[in-house]
């Protein structure tokens, strides 16, 4: 499903994690914002991508009360702080879903579905969730 | 060009010059019985080993946790799959690592962690131990290749 390639640097790769699920519901969006976390704490570079309903993700205003479960949408703003290098959106994810960029929570980079296939190869690792 | 498949693809390789030896990470993210990926990663590792190549790490995180339990009891006529992971790491000194942020949730447990966490039990299968994100990192780093078996 993924793969890991040739890096310029031995101890540097370029990560790319990708989201395509809603933040709640599964815990796989929880649990994938702790390892881009953990990437950079590890100085690697860092690209986060959100997909499908992961776009959901990064919705402003979240409340989940009603669900009891933490909401841990306010840790995205921590992104940038963590020095990942790139928040990208899929604009067709977006439009489908009826979200614009003012809905987000944090400022990302939009790009269209066929420059997201250029954005997987350009990096050496994929992680999907 | 269309190549015939070679009978033994690792001494073909060899004579073209491709690297004969790859280095895998292995990330597991899906649950035991509950899922086909837990399944279909030991026997891509297997197969991996069986073909000569090295595994640096599995990584066991989500739900893939669950495959670290010694108290699991499938059915007779099903398959085991923590010993088959078991016997794999100890027939080739596979590193199964678990997540310790995932495994605390789910209720997997060794010595230190029920120690720390004043529990009255510990259930770690053989093999495995647990330790943090962090070696999901340096093992995507090290290898030539992460597979990452999920949903």
């Amino acid at each position: 499903m993924s793969t890991g390639g040739s890096s310029s640097e031995q101890n540097s790769k370029r990560f790319l994690c990708v989201n395509r699920r809603a933040p709640h519901g599964t815990i796989y969006a929880l649990e994938s914002l702790e390892v881009v976390l953990a990437a950079t704490a590890f100085e690697q570079r860092v690209t986060v991508l959100f997909l499908d309903d992961g776009v959901f993700q990064l919705v402003k205003n979240q409340n989940t009360d009603a669900l009891g479960v933490k909401n841990f949408s306010p840790t995205y703003k921590a992104l940038e702080m963590y020095e990942v290098e790139r928040v990208v959106v899929e604009r067709e994810s977006l439009d489908r879903r009826g979200i614009s960029e003012d809905d987000l929570i944090i400022p990302v980079d939009v790009l269209a579905e066929d420059e997201i296939s250029e954005l997987f190869e350009s990096h050496d690792i994929l992680l999907n969730f | 060009m269309i190549r015939p498949i070679a009978a033994n693809p690792q001494k073909a390789a060899q004579k073209e010059g491709i690297i004969a030896s790859m280095k895998f990470a292995v990330v597991v993210n899906e649950g035991p019985y509950q899922h086909q990926a837990a399944d279909t990663a030991f026997n891509f590792s297997r197969a991996v080993l069986e073909r000569g190549h090295q595994i640096d790490r599995v990584f066991f995180y989500h739900d893939g946790v669950n495959a670290a339990t010694r108290l699991a009891v499938p059915p007779q006529d099903d398959r085991d799959i923590t010993r088959k992971w078991s016997q794999l790491a100890d027939e080739h000194g596979l590193d199964l690592v678990v997540c310790v942020a995932a495994a605390q949730r789910r209720g997997i447990i060794d010595a230190d962690e029920r120690r720390r966490h004043g529990k009255d039990a510990d259930n770690i299968a053989p093999g495995f131990r647990i330790s943090g994100l962090g070696q999901l990192i340096e093992t995507a780093i090290d290898a030539d290749r992460v597979v990452v078996f999920g949903d």
